[in-house]
């Protein structure tokens, strides 16, 4: 460990005794020393910052009372290769890629963030409850998990889309967010529940528990810190998995609603598209290298966090 | 060990009804009969449909004789393919299709991924780990109909080399598995690569080194069993998911294998099939859970399991 204490502990030994840094700011500083974590944040940085560029693209347009660029045709004849006008080329129905592409990664990215967010909404609750009451109710709640984890998950996924196909863009938009996220909490509450299992027994926990903390106050003064790591690495390495998720839905027709696109519907629209005699590669390319990129910018930043975070790690 | 073993079948039980319970349950929530596509039906025939697949009867009933007709393996009508029985006619030929496909997949996953981790934790920040690393990347950044679809745009239309699709002939295996083996293997490697790492700095290899073991020894005998342990982790749910089919693989290669029946199913409302098809895969994913399980008995003696 290369964590010197600072200057101050030297003069003043008592110093050396405090805590300098919490856990996680410890392990926020091992991930800064990974370079190779660290380009993938660039990474996902700049997919970000280009899906929120597309947005702006389409609300200006909007407010010019024009419509918005991911679904308006355009004149001449279609697909056209990348030019300098369009930079992505355009789709057969004459509309700009770069908008579609990058519209896409506005889609693609809210469903990612959406799994993760249930994952860490039901699957830390449900993880923690059932690791810190133990006995039964653990019994019964892995049970639970273990029986929807035997469902081909896209048996739930099709019926829940299914239960609300007849509403209108946005409720299906969120029903798709549902189930993508119904399905990812699993594994999260799961990991979770290992580690509270595990710090039930450690030895500042049952100090707590001697001095007469409540539940409560173990569970979010003593557990949860030491889970920050645990649920930070499992919603990373959920948005990846969610974002391929939605793209299979895509595949079988069920992803969003057309004009809304994302890299996953791109993708399968393209692949549609595709066909021996003339090679639109620009359909193919352009949204999958997107795809690319975010999914490999999350899975370095995942492994970075869990070498942070993971004191063995070193 | 035995013993263990016999709770853990014992324990099947329970988990393939509660399995069983939710998708029957889910199967009738969701709204919609599946005869919706059928309209314009006389009512005393429709009433007749639905008396065939038990649907005039009480929930508990239906429930019980749909269970029944799975349990003695009879099998019951399809509502999507009339006159096929779920089982007989539909998942009996199909499910070795998938099997066969899975099985292959699934093998040339374990070798590529196992030998592309072991050779790039050996050599860590070496050309042959940034080369496989990145294969594996590739693996994992990509949805499997991509991946899919340009092996067969390169292989089949550009190269001739390997037919479009279809399933009969050893040749056109192997796009398919290829194509199915691509995710796995990313995983493998991956997992292989880590527990190598830090496997290789356990005090049991600095012994075996000062024994004087050839590297060969110290990576393939003592290291890569330990190293090995979370791939079975990940193996025993990714068996039951692969050897069950892929939609997307089947329909891109026209493979008539099971994984088409798991989506349409669903999405036709076919109730004897889509819950042959969950108790096919829950049956796959408890016993290869177990496989993975005495696996782990297997691979580290230190495990014993009471």
């Amino acid at each position: 460990m290369s964590d010197r204490p600072p200057a101050s502990a030297l003069l003043c030994p008592v110093a050396a005794l405090r805590p300098a840094m919490s856990p996680v700011a410890l392990a926020m500083r091992r991930f800064r020393r990974n370079r190779l974590a660290l380009a993938g944040l660039v990474v996902l940085a700049l997919v970000l910052a280009g899906s929120l560029a597309g947005m702006v693209w389409n609300e200006v347009a909007l407010a010019r009372g024009q419509t918005e660029p991911f679904r308006t045709p355009l004149a001449g004849i279609h697909p056209q290769p990348p030019s300098l006008a369009h930079p992505f080329g355009t789709d057969p129905l004459g509309r700009d890629m770069l908008a579609r592409t990058l519209m896409g990664g506005c889609v693609s990215l809210a469903v990612g963030m959406a799994a993760a967010v249930v994952s860490i909404l039901i699957g830390t609750v449900w993880g923690i409850t059932s690791g810190y009451a133990g006995r039964g109710a653990d019994t019964v709640m892995m049970r639970i998990v273990d029986v929807l984890y035997g469902l081909p998950y896209i048996l739930l996924v099709i019926l829940l889309l299914v239960l609300f196909a007849e509403q209108t863009t946005w409720v299906r938009m969120v029903v798709l967010f549902m189930a993508i996220g119904g399905v990812s909490w699993l594994t999260m509450a799961r990991v979770v529940r290992g580690q509270v299992l595990a710090l039930r027994e450690a030895e500042f926990v049952q100090a707590a528990r001697a001095v007469g903390s409540g539940a409560a106050r173990i569970i979010v003064r003593e557990m949860l810190p030491n889970l920050t790591g645990t649920i930070l690495v499992c919603a990373t390495l959920t948005v990846p998995l969610a974002v391929l998720q939605e793209s299979f839905l895509s595949f079988l027709g069920l992803g969003v609603p057309p004009p809304l696109a994302s890299w996953g519907t791109l993708a399968s629209d393209a692949i549609e598209a595709l066909n021996p005699v003339r090679v639109y590669w620009w359909l193919l390319v352009m949204p999958c290298v997107f795809l690319g990129a975010t999914l490999l910018g999350l899975n370095f930043v995942g492994d970075g966090l869990r070498d942070a975070f993971d004191p063995r790690a070193r | 060990m035995v013993h263990y073993i016999l709770r853990r079948l014992l324990y099947f039980i329970p988990t393939l009804i509660a399995i069983y319970a939710v998708a029957f349950l889910l199967m009738h929530a969701a709204p919609g009969s599946p005869f919706v596509q059928e309209k314009g039906m006389p009512p005393e025939v429709l009433e007749a449909r639905k008396a065939e697949f038990y649907l005039d009867r009480p929930l508990w009933q239906q429930f019980g004789l749909c269970a029944w007709d799975l349990v003695t393996l009879r099998g019951h009508q399809s509502i999507r393919y009339p006159n096929r029985n779920v089982i007989h006619d539909i998942l009996i030929p199909a499910f070795p299709v998938s099997l066969a496909l899975g099985v292959c997949a699934l093998g040339l996953a374990v070798v590529v991924g196992t030998a592309a981790g072991v050779a790039s934790a050996a050599r860590p920040r070496s050309l042959i780990d940034y080369v496989s690393m990145a294969g594996a990347l590739i693996g994992i950044s990509q949805p499997s109909f991509v991946i899919a679809t340009v092996l067969m745009a390169i292989f089949a239309f550009a190269l001739r080399l390997l037919p479009v699709g279809g399933w009969g002939s050893p040749s056109q295996i192997v796009l398919p598995a290829v194509a199915l083996a691509a995710l796995p293997a990313a995983y493998i490697a991956r997992l292989v690569r880590t527990g190598m790492i830090e496997t290789l700095s356990a005090d049991f290899i600095r012994t075996a080194r000062a024994k004087g073991l050839t590297e060969r020894q110290v990576l393939l005998h003592h290291a890569l069993k330990t190293a090995w342990l979370p791939v079975l982790g990940y193996l025993g749910p990714a068996a039951a998911a692969i050897f069950t089919g892929s939609f997307v693989i089947e329909k891109i290669f026209a493979i008539p294998g099971v994984g088409q029946h798991f989506v349409d199913s669903a999405l036709h409302r076919d109730h004897p099939l889509i819950l042959a098809t969950v108790l096919l895969y829950a049956v796959m994913l408890v016993v290869f859970n177990l496989l993975a399980d005495v696996g782990y008995a297997w691979l580290d003696p230190r495990i014993r399991y009471e």
